[in-house]
């Protein structure tokens, strides 16, 4: 990018801005994205659920698709930040600002997302996991734009939730829990996804609690609160206005908990 | 009077056509910024401002030192103490303004900021003012040499002593009133217009007390009172913040005597917020004594209050802790005694701030708090224990064994009032069920008096000037009114609620009335709007001078109708002649005729000036109940419900009243729930900004069930009380009383506000009620 490290891509500004308003960030260039075309869509092909970086979080929230197959994604969609935010906010904008507080992070881990991204020396496609390296950094190269993400079609018998817990609406959360559950045909854990919000310097996917709960029911309840305590074990949370550490750490162990049984509810239903 | 007219201002509000400081656009205004301190104490060694004054578009740069030679780097605060308006040698407080920067735009004044090195020796600094009163505390103030600002008492303290030591029952909690931040819409603000050949100064500020501020600046600057014009155009809120003089206001001031140009100022929000006058932070030894049988004996209460570098409370002179000997509040005790100290911190100047209500806030909160807590001692439904020991309607006016005349009161009517509406008892019933169930749900009540409408001249002054408001009214002879006030309406509807009251008395169309406030070169001399005073004082005066209007009509009308004055009869809008309907005058003719028939011996025209010194405060009180839920998994909290019975006399407008109580209950409710500004050891502040200091929104704010008693005040010209702020007083105990109650079967006795989760959740963990999931 012209510019290079000091130029700034501008999608919907919901971070950046007001990154700048505070002088936090002062790049030379902003370049804004917006009016590059067809990078605005929501569909299912090719084995996966397809969302253009410049997609506005308002469109997930409107979405059909989402709602009926993709509940987890719903869940933040109806909760990030607020609706004047989530009319110009970006799907890309959310993932690549590389903000541990954002919430699609989380849910992109529990999801086994990948990334595409488009730059000068073409095209790649990135997993999510490893995709957040530090806060504010991503494994996006500088001369390198989102374009889309790629989420694997749900299975019929899968359910995902997103639990998070505020202080106010629009605030950062305390904690967040991602979760994406799929079951086999004797209603056993086949796959399960757990990310977490805002407990440590980037989205964490709590892989441990991921494999406690392969192979197991979902009516067992000591090993659902396993995966609780195993994603607490996986949160690095900081003591800060929004909570003491130790408190965001059991806040984990709780929402994945609650999150977990929801998405298992969900998956009885077929996703929904 | 009494209808919900839908108010005048709006039209202008509500399409974007409001004039707000900020819309003030000169020729040639120039911008100032300001360097701020990075900590909270810290001996300045140098300033070096030669990079910024480089930058292209730099007018001027301005530093304490350049304010010395005019006798305006400190400047007296309201409370007779003194406060920096730029530092010579040290600051004070983390975020105070160190150096003002005059540029061509304010973006240019900004970049010039960040190119001003100052060298800081850093000292150690207090932010806790338990510790600031401690021996070897740094001190924050080396003028005073201690960092004890004032003790005040109130009581008879050995009487009380042995009222407690006799007592069946004695409570006692420690409660702590947090740091806040009004929050306003509008950041503070002005644009000062120097005029060097008339040497006159034109101020537009935002400012709660125009007046005051003039004459102050008469005071101070030296400029003589008549060449100075504040104007406070639109406000964008106040809640007390705005009643202030900030080192933005005089810096700028100077700024255009210095450059001849005019210079406007506006506070960003992240530079408002930590720099500006805060509320609270009032910390409280409380005690209740009482009979077995829940007959309340008296209360004690020792305060320690932070106020920062500099004490600045807006308060009356004679109560240096404002008027927190209310504490008493809706019960009928034996005796009390209440004590406060004031600490100097290394914090910004205030303290009564927010909602402000001289300190009545903290004094409500103190009493219904403990009410609840004797109520869970003694195992008495606290609605029982409140209804036991209210002052019973016929004891009033009552007086309080702190020297207060309440005028009128009908608590009980307005618990149970409040009891009814959301079915009090099947609630306790539903409670527990739940209880058996693990479920928390808690009820709180608060049964709060307010002190408003300050004040009777023999009691309230600020720097000497007595706390009356005024009224002028000028009826035009086409009939048409302007009426101008003494006070400065920031939101709370004064063009309407004014024009109500004077139509009400002269019968006039609301529509035919401008009312202007705000101008110190056309309003009449008043003290401003802060501390739900305008009601009870300048609306006072809208019907005394409407009054004297009248009388002046009655005789023009005699001589219109060639009666005798005694004969004639007022019904709403005219005169007629006793026995004679159809003889009559409407106050449109007699207006008219006050310019071109007005009969030998009168004076030509139809106006009247009313300065209003009230013969009491105003008494207004209500009951609110708050249902809670309690999630045992992460300690959130969730308000169900919320009932507010308010009585506050005769309403002028009741579709003004019920917002402002919608209003004031969604402040009180952030308070209860989310707002803090807090500091660590070293001075540095958390909560500058609206990212980290939470104020509630339309989504968690709970809906508001609003009903009402009505008990005139017995001595105001139309039985009307001050409303402002009854519910940012009343509302917090009754949060926190739900939350506290819904945790009570676990023994938990009290939890500080904000009401955080992890409190919350804390406080479940520690007595094993919190869940797993």
């Amino acid at each position: 990018m012209k510019g290079g490290d000091d130029a700034k891509v501008l999608a919907g500004g919901q971070s950046l801005i007001p990154l700048l308003k505070l002088r936090l960030a002062s790049p030379t260039r902003l370049v804004d994205i917006n009016g590059i075309p067809g990078l605005e869509y929501i569909r299912e092909s090719g084995g996966y659920l397809r969302m253009g970086a410049l997609t506005r979080m308002a469109d997930l929230e409107a979405s059909d698709l989402i709602m009926k197959r993709y509940p987890i994604i719903h869940d933040a969609s109806v909760e990030i930040a607020d609706p004047t935010v989530r009319n110009l906010g970006t799907v890309g904008g959310n993932i690549s600002h590389g903000d541990p507080a954002n919430d699609l992070p989380a849910i992109m881990l529990a999801l086994e997302a990948e990334f595409v991204a488009e730059g000068g020396s073409g095209s790649r496609t990135m997993k999510a996991e490893g995709f957040f390296v530090d806060t504010f950094t991503t494994a996006l190269n500088h001369n390198e734009i989102l374009t889309e993400i790629r989420v694997p079609m749900a299975s019929p018998r899968s359910g995902g939730s997103y639990l998070k817990l505020e202080k106010r609406i629009g605030d950062f959360a305390i904690a967040g829990s991602a979760v994406q559950l799929s079951l086999n045909s004797r209603g056993e854990c086949e796959r399960l996804g757990v990310g977490l919000t805002a407990v440590g310097p980037t989205a964490i996917k709590a892989k441990k609690a991921e494999e406690a709960l392969k192979g197991k029911k979902l009516t067992d309840e000591g090993a659902i609160r396993r995966v609780g305590e195993l994603a607490a074990e996986a949160a690095s949370p900081t003591t800060d206005l929004r909570g003491p550490a130790d408190y965001k750490k059991e806040m984990v162990k709780v929402l994945t908990i609650r999150s977990l049984k929801r998405a298992y509810q969900r998956a009885q239903r077929g996703g929904m | 009077m009494g209808h919900g007219v839908k108010r005048k201002e709006d039209p202008r509000f509500i399409q974007g056509k409001g004039n707000y400081v900020d819309d003030v656009k000169l020729p040639g205004m120039l911008f100032l910024d300001f360097v701020r301190s990075p900590y909270a104490h810290a001996r300045i060694k140098s300033i070096n401002a030669d990079k910024a004054k480089a930058l292209p578009g730099v007018v001027a740069v301005l530093t304490g030192k350049d304010l010395v030679p005019l006798g305006l780097d400190w400047i007296p605060t309201l409370s007779s103490d003194k406060m920096m308006v730029l530092p010579t040698e040290k600051v004070v407080f983390q975020m105070q303004e160190v150096v003002g920067i005059v540029a061509e735009d304010r973006y240019t004044a900004a970049d010039a900021v960040s190119l001003v090195e100052v060298e800081y020796e850093p000292l150690p600094a207090v932010t806790n003012p338990m510790k600031a009163l401690e021996p070897g505390a740094p001190i924050v103030r080396p003028d005073k040499g201690t960092n004890h600002v004032f003790h005040w008492e109130v009581g008879d303290k050995a009487a009380t002593e042995k009222l407690f030591s006799g007592a069946d029952v004695v409570v006692k909690q420690e409660l702590y009133y947090p740091r806040i931040h009004v929050s306003y819409m509008e950041t503070a603000g002005c644009v000062a217009d120097f005029d060097q050949v008339r040497g006159h100064l034109t101020l537009w500020m935002t400012t709660q007390a125009p007046h005051a501020v003039r004459t102050v600046a008469a005071l101070v600057t030296k400029i003589p009172e008549n060449n100075i014009r504040i104007i406070s155009p639109d406000i964008g809120g106040g809640f007390g913040g705005k009643v202030y003089v900030y080192p933005g206001y005089i810096v700028a001031a100077v700024a255009s005597i210095v450059t001849g140009h005019p210079v406007k100022w506006i506070n960003d929000r992240s530079d408002d917020q930590p720099s500006t006058a805060f509320g609270r932070d009032w910390h409280m030894t409380a005690e209740l004594a009482a009979k077995k049988d829940g007959t309340m004996l008296g209360v004690r209460i020792k305060t320690v209050s932070d106020h920062g570098a500099f004490f600045g409370d807006a308060n009356p002179s004679k109560f240096p802790a404002g008027l927190f000997s209310i504490c008493t509040g809706s019960y009928d005790l034996k005796g009390g005694f209440a004590e406060v100290d004031g600490a100097y911190t290394n914090k910004p100047l205030g303290g009564i701030t927010y909602r402000c209500s001289f300190r009545v806030t903290e004094a409500v909160y103190a009493i219904e708090r403990m009410v609840d807590v004797l109520a869970y001692k003694i195992g008495m439904d606290p609605t029982d224990l409140r209804m036991k020991n209210f002052i019973p309607s016929n004891k009033f006016p009552y007086k309080s064994i702190f020297g207060w005349t309440y005028d009128s009161g009908n608590y009980t009517a307005a618990l149970k009032k409040a009891m009814d509406k959301i079915g009090y008892w099947d609630l306790r019933k539903e409670q527990a069920e739940k209880r058996k169930k693990g479920e928390l749900m808690g009820i709180g009540v608060s049964s709060f008096t307010e002190i408003v409408g300050a004040g009777p001249s023999a009691q309230f002054d600020i720097l000497g000037i007595k706390m009356f408001d005024s009224a002028e009214i000028r009826i035009h002879p086409t009939g048409k009114a302007i009426a101008r006030f003494g006070t400065k309406s920031q939101g709370q509807g004064h063009e309407t609620t004014y024009a109500q009251i004077i139509a009400e008395e002269l019968g006039l169309p609301i529509e035919d009335i401008t009312v202007e406030e705000g101008d110190t070169d056309t309003a009449p001399y008043g003290l401003g709007t802060y501390a739900s005073r305008s009601t009870p004082t300048a609306g006072a005066a809208a019907a005394m001078a409407s009054r004297k209007i009248r009388d002046k009509a009655r005789k023009l009308a005699a001589h219109l109708l060639e009666a005798r004055e005694e004969d004639l009869v007022w019904e709403r809008g005219k005169f007629y002649v006793k026995g004679s309907p159809e003889r009559a005058k409407t106050i449109q003719d007699i207006a008219f005729a006050a310019y071109t028939n007005h009969p030998p011996g009168v004076e030509a025209g139809l106006e009247a000036v009313d300065y209003y010194d009230p013969p009491n405060m105003t008494f207004p009180f209500g009951s609110y109940i708050c249902v809670v839920d309690i999630d045992r998994g992460t300690g959130q909290p969730k308000v169900r419900r919320f009932v507010a019975v308010d009585d506050c006399g005769n309403i002028i407008n009741p579709l003004i009243v019920e917002g402002q109580i919608h209003g004031a209950l969604a402040m009180g409710f952030g308070t209860s729930f989310l707002e803090e500004i807090k500091y660590d050891e070293d001075g540095n502040v958390f909560g500058a900004n609206f990212m980290d200091y939470l104020i509630p929104t339309a989504v968690e704010t709970p809906k508001w069930e609003t009903e009402k008693t009505t008990t005139p005040s017995p001595h105001h010209p139309f039985g009307a009380k001050g409303v402002g702020e009854s519910a940012t007083v009343g509302s917090p105990a009754a949060f926190v009383n739900a939350v506290v109650d819904a945790l009570s079967q676990g023994g938990i006795p009290h939890i500080d506000m904000p009401l955080s989760p992890w409190k919350i959740w804390n406080a479940l963990k520690e007595k094993g009620l919190a869940m797993e999931a």
